[in-house]
């Protein structure tokens, strides 16, 4: 009796409250409506956009697990940010298990939408735009999940952020495929982060297309296991628009995908084209720092089965033209700084060697050579990114 | 001065109200602090006797912090309630652990038009599962305060302590936007009150009313920043830590960010010297370093301090005014610091 009384009573606790859709429609004081929808949302509730433009005047942010948030479609339920007053990011979410899907993000003030702490998050279908294109004056971070494992961005539109159109910070287990960046500084960008796959993804017309870094003095470091698959890294010459003192303002125009230390990343079966200072740069971490837990160098980086298109045909970085005239005209294809180990490069590309010996030696002091390598190398698979299947099941 | 103010002002609404004939008034209501669900109208709580939110009722007390937040100059009222019986316990790290059924209660406002009116109260509830962050915003005739859990943004004219006029859209936080700052760990906590934070009179009136129990350790006072007799380095970290260090902190809001503006913090990059930006994007404003030595304005953290532009300005939430003394103060810290 006690025992069924208990078993009844540990259900009754455990079962979720019946979940519901919460509409909010745009017009008139939108910006209390929403924000107060995501606030009493509960979990297992989805809140659904109607469809138009939400003009919004401050931050927007979402605390309750498992709740959906779902417009009619990126270019339908459009939440608009031009007139914001306050906060970081237009949308913020710090809840597990959330859902964002079909609607979009315009013109935040600071990043679009960002995701701290929030594992498991699925973003599927969204657009983050700074309407107005490239400027400096757009917000830096599209689509920002960081501090979280399980992360999943999907068959989405990121267009005109100053730094990273997606960006993944410091985070675990992430899987970034079919996503369209343009015109971003970097299109995608993996900071910090262990066990990722960026695959499938149109980059182009960004100043970098796809970024893999680690950066000192961060709560995670030692960045590592991300694999860069099948994307499309395509024209990403436009100029470096990102206001400086961030990292990727000293991204060069005309990178296709660029490792900076990190440790076990495979850059394979991409289409990399029409990249002006070079497909493929493999380098250190070149700034002086002050952290003995930080390896500034690339390890064991993999590039194989790609197709390559034209490159290295205008390099954006001081003595690059002479560089490119020493090697007829163009600079190669692949770009290694010669620091750290365990390069294998098994495409039929030229690799030029810049022979530097030290992290921070100055440029002035390379050996540059084309990289010989003896036959092809191999390196283990990475393991494929499991993501819980709950995040899948979300979307069907 | 803060404290004379914040006397005078009770004493004339109290004065004002006592002058009207009053019904008796309830003890607060300790049910409603603990059940779960968001109270509708301040009053609800019965933490003040009158309607206007002046006069505290029983169990009530109102406290100061040695150094306080910056939120647009407002005039700020704080209160502890701790229920009849219970004590909250001061242990060896200065953390003051509250029982459950407390509450800390914040009041907001202005001299306007030479009245002291009240925007919105703020209340942290301890509840069994933890700490719950309400806003609640008063109404015109200053008769009640309503939840609003959405936030809410109100046109303010002022004289700031300078005797500046100033205008500004005054923000009163969205139930998230409290724990964005209040939070440690994803959960939330209250702020303010540390042991190193509480006031001598504070900490004699909390632990004369067997409010609060010490049970170990020393914790020395953090200053006044405001307070130019004291070092200028520890008046500079004592307002980094009550500005900027509930968010950043290892464990807070911006604990992705690296940068870690604690009183205990000890690694100077991780306070920001000669440390990089990691997602600052235009908030850099072009600088290098978070505090580049002995150059205030070369570092992103003055940058940040002085913009009033969302996406840059720091806090995030909470500032629409830059105050222009404590980025004095900072600017002074920055350029003491020799360069590197």
């Amino acid at each position: 009796m006690i025992r069924t009384l208990l078993a009844a009573t540990a259900l009754c606790c455990t079962m979720p409250a019946l979940a519901k859709t919460i509409t909010v429609e745009a017009g008139a004081d939108a910006q209390e409506r929403l924000q107060e929808a995501l606030i009493l949302a509960e979990p297992g509730d989805v809140v659904e956009l109607g469809t138009g433009t939400f003009e919004l005047t401050d931050g927007l942010s979402l605390d309750v697990d498992k709740v959906t948030v779902r417009g009619a479609g990126m270019n339908k339920s459009i939440l608009n940010f031009a007139g914001q007053l306050g906060a970081g990011e237009g949308l913020l979410v710090t809840s597990d298990d959330v859902v964002l899907r079909d609607f979009a993000v315009e013109d935040s003030k600071g990043d679009g939408i960002k995701s701290k702490g929030a594992d498991r998050i699925v973003y599927h279908a969204v657009r983050v735009e700074w309407t107005g294109g490239p400027k400096a004056s757009n917000g830096a971070y599209g689509i920002y999940p960081v501090e979280a494992s399980d992360i999943l961005v999907q068959d989405s539109v990121v267009r005109g952020a100053s730094d990273a159109g997606i960006y993944v910070g410091q985070s675990k287990n992430i899987i970034v495929r079919r996503n369209t960046a343009i015109e971003n500084v970097a299109g995608i960008e993996i900071e910090n982060s262990f066990d990722a796959e960026v695959t499938e993804n149109l980059v182009t017309e960004n100043t970098g297309g796809i970024l893999v870094f680690d950066l000192p003095n961060l709560p995670q470091m030692g960045g590592h296991n991300v694999l860069v698959a099948r994307n499309a890294i395509i024209n990403n010459n436009t100029d470096n628009f990102a206001p400086e003192g961030n990292i990727v303002a000293s991204v060069p125009a005309g990178t296709g995908v660029m490792v900076m230390a990190n440790r076990n990343v495979q850059v394979v079966e991409n289409a990399m084209i029409n990249n002006g200072t070079s497909n493929v740069m493999v380098v250190a971490y070149t700034q002086k720092f002050n952290d003995p837990n930080y390896d500034p160098t690339p390890r064991d980086v993999y590039i194989a089965d790609n197709v390559y298109g034209r490159a290295g045909f205008a390099p954006d970085f001081e003595g690059g033209q002479q560089l490119a005239a020493a090697f007829g005209g163009a600079l190669p294809a692949v770009f290694y700084d010669g620091l750290g180990k365990g390069l294998i490069v098994n495409d039929a590309v030229p690799v030029l060697n810049l022979g530097l010996t030290e992290v921070g030696q100055s440029p002035m002091e390379a050996k540059p050579s084309l990289h010989k390598q003896k036959g092809p190398g191999e390196a283990a698979a990475l393991s494929p990114i499991i993501l819980p299947a709950s995040m899948e099941a979300a979307l069907k | 001065m803060r404290t004379f103010l914040a006397a005078t002002a009770l004493c004339v609404a109290g004065f004002a109200v006592s002058a009207a004939p009053t019904a008796p008034v309830a003890l607060v209501d300790d049910a409603v602090i603990t059940a779960n669900g968001m109270p509708k109208k301040l009053s609800d709580f019965g933490f003040f006797k009158d309607q206007a939110g002046w006069q505290p009722n029983k169990g009530v007390e109102l406290y100061q912090l040695n150094s306080p937040l910056f939120t647009d100059y407002a005039e700020k009222y704080r209160y502890i309630y701790i229920p009849a019986g219970k004590k909250a316990v001061a242990g060896g790290d200065g953390v003051v652990q509250f029982p459950v059924g407390s509450a800390l209660i914040k009041s907001f406002g202005y001299e306007i038009d030479g009245q002291d009116r009240l925007l919105e109260t703020r209340v942290l509830l301890h509840r069994a599962d933890g700490w719950i962050a309400l806003p609640y915003v008063w109404n015109a005739e200053q008769t009640e305060a309503t939840l609003k859990v959405a936030g809410k943004r109100i046109p303010v004219s002022f004289t700031d302590p300078s005797g500046n006029k100033r205008d500004i859209s005054y923000a009163v936080p969205n139930k998230n936007q409290c724990k964005e700052c209040h939070s440690l760990s994803g959960a939330v906590v209250p702020i303010g009150p540390k042991m190193r934070n509480l006031p001598h009179d504070t900490l004699d009136m909390l632990l004369s009313n067997a409010m609060l129990e010490k049970t170990a350790g020393d914790h020395p006072p953090i200053p006044d920043y405001a307070d130019d007799g004291m070092p200028l380095e520890s008046r500079a970290r004592a307002y980094l830590d009550i500005n900027c260090a509930h968010c950043h902190n290892r464990e807070g809001s911006a604990s992705n960010s690296g940068l870690f503006l604690t009183y205990e913090e000890e690694a100077l990059v991780h306070l920001g010297v000669g440390k990089r930006p990691v997602a600052a994007g235009r908030g850099s404003g072009g600088f290098e370093f978070a505090i580049a030595p002995g150059e205030p304005d070369q570092s992103i953290m003055m940058h940040r301090l002085k913009s009033l532009e969302p996406g840059v300005a720091m806090p995030e939430v909470g500032r629409s005014l830059v105050h222009e003394e404590g980025a004095a103060l900072l600017s002074e810290w920055i350029a003491a610091m020799e360069k590197e």
